[in-house]
């Protein structure tokens, strides 16, 4: 107890400090700057956590060797497990701030974000000096852009209403669909998706029936032919679906075992493990929407990195959001010359910078990335579709893409700034 | 529509003996030693992963009977230098054993194979429909139809062990008479560990057929952990007609509840009553069966288990 107070005392002297950095513009003397990653590291969700602080490694390679966040300045990860849980995650925030960590990186979960930006607010109201930004690279939940968002967290990722808007903008010039059936998980994630798909066919396909919507317990279906059953019984052309994992494996596959003619419109098929899963079960039934595939463009400047990390670790780099977040995260600190959080959040706002998939920027209004998304679909490995998936033969082939204004949203976020820093 | 409902039966029949090849295992292992091995979904994933290896060195039907001998092999060295160590404290820390061990065995799995899933398919000559009901509409995969005829295969198997060889007629001794059957010279604990090595090899067996219809993955054990406690104790510990009953009962009930639009809400106002948005239990009643399938053989469990603890056909108590 006595140790524990002295090392809080202690951690909080050093935190009054500012960094020493902040002093000079020209820093010369050699800054690293920690990131905590603060996503599950164990139990069902383990691989998808381990595979993406790789993901972060590497990236945190890339701006420590090509300098990306001003000279002598470094990037380390430091890896904490929050379990996937949201109570889970304010205990591991706090030793994300007694560590004196600054920048949190975190994706898995929208449950486990929303309780880790109420715990940032709190934190940043009552200690400025020692304020923390959170990198959100995956969390799609719309309301922390919206009704949640906050000035201290950044959303990497197109979030559901986004991937919605692009995938209703491909199925406009679909005249073939006709019934379009809902299947999600029962938690936050699968209710947005099935809220925002009834609002947005209802808009720009007004002539589209709507002919079932579905919500099964999140990991807990083994069969899922029933639900084939069902949407063959309702005429079924197209099923959209958030479901990931082997939610998602298990269902295309299903559909594929009782020979059901629909297409399949999915957000997350391409997340680890999964194309494995599905494997030729998807042959030209599934589709989805991607900030990125490998195969966008017949060369590109990015793809040496996605070759790269796929011959070292032998797992596809699928989670671009984890290069753009940290690129912008150094740029900000490469142009204001500082670490300090308030600093980089006030440089982050209204950036524009390249991206693997283009053009991307961070919108001032509510911290939303907007950038260009992607419909492909799951095809055999061939021509300019060049990049075997997961060593399954099958890869993505662009079906249409889509420039960042088609899918950018209004926001209704009304966020609280603190005062710019001089 | 009659095709419709025939394949969901085949559907909800095949889940079923799934369920009971995994429950059959777990039976077995308690009638005789009193053990709940809560390993048991463990040596499902462990017969799964198995079978995916042997299955890319050599090939699945190789894999087939190589799986369940590995898990034999296994099983009955858990038994040997484990459980029959800890036998001499009772029943409890039995259980805490195999409930230590079922974690052990999904990290060494992580360890080797890696934290994400694997891609055990389903043979090229079992993958597509069954043809012959193809013409009365329905559409089967061989490889389900295949899953059922081992699961019947098996099922015939061990009733003939049990009933028509020596050593059958031991092991049913043994499983109410023991001392008997070791003052007549027979070695006791050499039968315990072939039981328990048994009843892995049958988890195994389970694994390998439901590796590949399913995903295998670190998180395999979990999802089907629980629904074989449910089907064992629904068909009364200690039976094993009572476990097949149950697991059948069980995968058809999952398959039509999931199939089933019906809500509270539908029933009460085919009963004459109405009930509006605001009153307290609406948001439950409006619930569709398709949403709680799922979670309904837990359900079903609990109410067992208040109206008739012993369960089907139960021949054990407490």
């Amino acid at each position: 107890m006595i140790l524990r107070l002295m090392a809080a005392g202690a951690a909080a002297a050093l935190l009054a400090a500012p960094p020493a950095f902040a002093q000079s513009k020209s820093a010369a003397a050699p800054q690293t700057v920690k990131i905590a990653y603060v996503d599950p590291l164990s139990g069902p969700f383990a691989g998808v956590g381990t595979n993406l602080v790789r993901h972060f490694q590497f990236m945190t390679e890339q701006v420590n060797a090509r300098q990306l966040a001003g000279p002598g300045v470094r990037f380390e990860i430091v890896t904490f497990d929050n379990k996937a849980s949201p109570q889970e995650t304010l205990t591991v925030f706090k030793q994300v701030v007694d560590q004196g960590i600054r920048y949190v990186v975190q994706g898995q979960g929208s449950g486990a974000a929303l309780a880790l930006i109420d715990a940032i607010d709190k934190h940043n109201e009552r200690n400025p000096a020692q304020s923390v930004v959170l990198l959100n690279y995956a969390a799609v939940d719309p309301d922390l852009t919206n009704s949640k968002c906050s000035f201290w967290h950044f959303r990497f990722d197109a979030n559901t209403d986004m991937k919605m808007e692009a995938m209703t903008t491909f199925m406009k010039d679909r005249p073939q669909m006709k019934n379009v059936y809902l299947i999600n998980q029962n938690y936050s994630h699968g209710h947005q998706v099935s809220r925002v798909a009834k609002e947005l066919l209802a808009r720009k396909r007004p002539d589209v029936k709507v002919v079932g919507d579905d919500l099964h317990p999140l990991g807990q279906v083994r069969d899922f032919s029933p639900y084939i059953a069902k949407m063959r019984a309702a005429n079924a052309d197209t099923v959209i679906t958030g479901n990931w994992g082997p939610d998602l494996a298990l269902l295309v596959r299903a559909a594929r075992d009782a020979g059901l003619n629909a297409n399949f419109y999915t957000y997350y098929a391409g997340v680890i493990g999964t194309p494995t899963a599905i494997g030729a079960a998807g042959e030209d039934r599934m589709l989805q929407v991607s900030y990125w595939h490998p195969n966008i463009a017949p060369e590109y400047p990015y793809e040496k990195l996605y070759l790269d990390f796929k011959k070292r670790f032998n797992e596809e780099w699928y989670a671009v959001a984890t290069y753009t977040g940290l690129a912008m995260l150094g740029e900000a600190m490469r142009r204001t010359g500082s670490a300090d959080p308030l600093k980089v959040a006030y440089a982050m706002e209204g950036m524009k910078m390249d991206a693997p998939h283009g053009t991307i920027e961070m919108r001032a209004s509510d911290h939303q990335l907007l950038q260009p998304l992607w419909i492909a679909s799951w095809t055999k490995v061939g021509g300019a579709n060049r990049h075997d998936i997961e060593k399954t033969g099958y890869t993505w082939k662009t079906e249409a893409a889509y420039p960042t204004f088609v899918a950018s949203q209004p926001t209704s976020c009304q966020m609280k700034k603190p005062a710019r820093p001089q | 529509m009659l095709s419709d409902t025939l394949s969901q039966l085949l559907y909800g029949l095949s889940y079923g003996l799934l369920l009971f090849m995994l429950a059959s295992g777990l039976t077995l292992i308690f009638s005789m030693m009193g053990v709940l091995n809560f390993a048991h979904a463990s040596f499902y994933m462990l017969g799964a992963y198995a079978a995916y290896q042997v299955s890319q060195w050599i090939g699945f039907w190789p894999a087939l009977v190589i799986a369940p001998l590995l898990l034999f092999a296994f099983g009955a060295v858990v038994e040997r230098w484990g459980l029959r160590r800890v036998h001499k404290w009772g029943h409890v820390p039995e259980l805490l054993f195999t409930f230590g061990l079922s974690y052990i065995i999904v990290e060494l799995v992580q360890v080797i194979w890696g934290r994400a899933a694997v891609a055990y398919r389903v043979p090229a000559e079992l993958d597509g429909p069954v043809a012959w009901l193809q013409g009365y509409g329905i559409t089967f995969p061989q490889y389900r139809m295949f899953m059922m005829g081992v699961a019947v295969a098996m099922l015939v198997a061990i009733w003939l062990l049990l009933t028509r060889t020596r050593v059958g007629l031991v092991i049913q001794a043994a499983l109410t008479h023991p001392q008997q059957v070791e003052a007549l010279g027979h070695n006791l604990p050499r039968v315990y560990m072939g039981v328990f090595g048994g009843g892995a090899a049958l988890a195994g067996l389970a694994g390998v057929v439901g590796g590949n219809a399913f995903v295998t993955e670190p998180a395999m054990a979990g999802t089907v952990g629980a629904i074989v406690f449910v089907v064992i104790v629904v068909g009364g510990l200690g039976s094993l007609l009572g476990a097949f009953i149950a697991a059948l009962l069980i995968g058809l009930l999952e398959n039509f509840g999931k199939a089933s639009d019906l809500t509270g809400l539908a029933v009460l106002a085919r009963l004459g009553v109405d009930l509006d948005s605001g009153s307290a239990l609406h948001s439950v009643l409006a619930l569709s069966l398709s949403q709680v399938a799922p979670v309904l053989p837990y359900l079903l469990l609990v109410i067992v288990l208040i109206v008739r603890p012993k369960g089907l056909l139960g021949t054990r108590e407490g």
